[in-house]
């Protein structure tokens, strides 16, 4: 008769609260998520996430499939938005500013946040539009200044050397790595303060996803970077910080060097360690 | 920068003639695709003989003041014959001119009922497909609640309240016409907006009345092309229908349904006076339905059998 909500949920595994390495704020913190809770429907799909990001470096979600860390990483420029049944509780803010309040521009975040798919997806047009897309999007005229873009983005995404003398053919004719690095020279060409990155090198080889690490590496300090992927390596090259997540729970996060050698909780040391995932 | 190594920002002339080369091939292909589905082509020509025969109807037939109801009781009920090739009616008017005339009334009401529903079910679709929620939900039980009816019923009474009449036939038609437009937008829209093509634009700040017209509706087109060729041919068929139960256009108006509806009693007799229009309605039908399957063949390459 007193039972009440015990019973409505199934019985769930017990965590402990997240065990953090890093003295939050360091650096200063560029997205800062608080408490933040989701739902699909009737199923939980986040539990009280909270985490700072820190500005200039990059920090990589790592954890088995549907831990949540893709629904985190694509709450963070609300690409949720359009998913039925989808709610959320909980605060994340970009630079001090709330993204889930009511009055926030959606389309205004999108711009301060970068992203890159898990696929390369760049536009059936030309290399020099793919680039310029932002630009167009903001209503920018200015010819000398949409070149100027399109080549320093090019420049950044490494991937200029080998595109200047083609910048007018189709995007498509690209390999898988060079049109992964055009995404992320259109994604870089809007400026945006944080570079999003849902699992960026799981369609390619190994010597494009290289050439995306160095990529990374070098776009280290001018973007704030939020990584996601499934490979522990990866991880450990590319990322100064690490999150951990399971079952939609925050377990472990803090510098990359602390999680992977020295992991408080149990789950974390048998995930990067490669026993489970 | 080096300026020497600078690409032009133009795009240059190579780009528009590539563009050019890209839509001749385009077009070549439609062309071959056509050619080679003798049915779609035998649709086409249907339809084109039927919409020339709309636009310049009134100055092709031999009796154009029979086209409003003039009365020749010397002539009437003729057998067809080289001075009246469909023969007469049973007030003397020649029942070719009639038919021919007629062909503009039909077209006009497929015409209207097809554009009005698709205006009323097109945006209802995608509003529903891409927002979903509760307003997406509202909108497709409603469509149910009118797909749950056969629509010639529910026209039928639609035009009882509102009493006979053309105007009055072609808005109850339009009325229960357009959630097979929501559904088909709803089920397109959701298919395509998590496309990675969708998804990049929505990363990169598009807003959403760019999404919807630049991406979303582009991508829909051709299915809608299809439906609305096939329901031009439905509609016409379902005008005929309320016109020949004396809820649509009635005498003296040339149109099929209302002539069907008359000569009905003059069978078997005098068979010209219903073979004729009855005839008329079958091949307009027929012709928007070989067209509207023709189409489907071209525009979506997936729905091709080997």
């Amino acid at each position: 008769m007193n039972q009440t909500s015990a019973t409505a949920r199934p019985a769930s595994i017990e965590f402990g609260p997240t065990v953090y390495h890093v003295s939050r704020g360091s650096h200063g913190e560029a997205v800062e998520i608080s408490d933040f809770d989701l739902w699909y429907g009737a199923k939980q799909a986040l539990f009280s996430i909270s985490m700072g990001v820190e500005a200039g470096l990059v920090t990589a979600l790592i954890g088995p499939s549907g831990c949540g860390k893709s629904t985190l990483l694509r709450c963070l420029n609300r690409m949720n938005d359009l998913i039925d049944g989808l709610r959320i509780r909980g605060r994340i803010s970009v630079a001090g500013q709330d993204l889930y309040a009511p009055a926030a521009d959606v389309i205004a975040i999108r711009k301060q946040m970068g992203m890159v798919f898990q696929k390369p997806n760049p536009f059936p047009m030309t290399i020099f539009e793919n680039v310029a897309y932002p630009l167009r999007v903001d209503g920018i005229r200015h010819r000398a200044m949409i070149a100027e873009t399109v080549e320093r983005s090019l420049r950044g995404a490494a991937l200029w050397d080998e595109v200047k003398d083609r910048l007018h053919e189709s995007a498509l004719g690209l390999s898988g790595g060079q049109q992964q690095r055009l995404c992320i020279a259109r994604a870089i060409a809007g400026t945006p303060e944080v570079l999003l990155m849902d699992e960026p090198c799981s369609a390619l080889d190994p010597i494009a996803t290289a050439k995306i690490e160095e990529l990374i590496d070098e776009l280290r300090g001018q973007f704030t970077i939020v990584i996601v992927t499934h490979n522990m390596q990866q991880a450990a090259r590319v990322s100064d910080n690490v999150a951990f997540m399971y079952l939609g729970r925050l377990i472990e996060y803090g510098d990359t060097d602390t999680v992977f050698t020295a992991p408080k909780n149990e789950r974390t040391q048998d995930y990067v360690t490669g026993r489970f995932g | 920068m080096q300026a020497g190594a600078h690409p032009q920002v133009s795009g240059g002339d190579d780009l528009v003639a590539a563009r050019r080369a890209h839509r001749m091939r385009q077009v070549r292909l439609y062309a071959h695709l056509l050619m080679r589905s003798p049915t779609s082509v035998v649709g086409m020509v249907i339809v084109g003989l039927f919409f020339l025969l709309a636009a310049f109807g009134p100055w092709l037939v031999p009796y154009p003041a029979d086209g409003a109801g003039a009365v020749n009781m010397d002539r009437m009920l003729q057998a067809p014959s080289a001075a009246h090739w469909f023969g007469t009616d049973e007030m003397g008017n020649d029942i070719f001119t009639r038919v021919i005339l007629g062909t503009r009334v039909s077209l006009q009401i497929g015409l209207v009922i097809t554009l009005g529903a698709a205006v009323i079910g097109v945006p209802l679709g995608v509003l529903a497909g891409y927002v979903g929620g509760w307003v997406g939900g509202a909108i497709m039980r409603l469509t149910d609640l009118f797909l749950s009816m056969p629509g010639i019923i529910l026209a039928v009474a639609i035009v009882a309240v509102l009493g006979p009449g053309i105007l009055n036939a072609v808005i109850a038609l339009t009325l229960v016409w357009w959630p097979g437009y929501v559904r088909l937008m709803q089920s397109k829209v959701l298919a395509i907006k998590t496309e990675p093509f969708i998804e990049a634009a929505r990363a990169l700040g598009a807003s959403t009345p760019r999404i919807l017209f630049r991406y979303l509706l582009p991508n829909c087109v051709s299915p809608l092309i299809v439906k609305a060729s096939m329901d031009m041919g439905a509609a016409i068929l379902g005008a005929a229908g309320l016109g020949f139960i004396g809820l649509g256009a009635r005498a003296p108006t040339p149109e099929w349904g209302a002539m069907l509806s008359v000569a009905r009693g003059y069978l078997p007799e005098w068979w010209w006076y219903a073979a004729f229009p009855g005839l008329a309605i079958y091949v307009s039908v027929l012709g928007f339905n070989l067209l509207g399957d023709g189409l489907r063949d071209i525009l979506d390459p997936r729905s091709q059998s080997a």
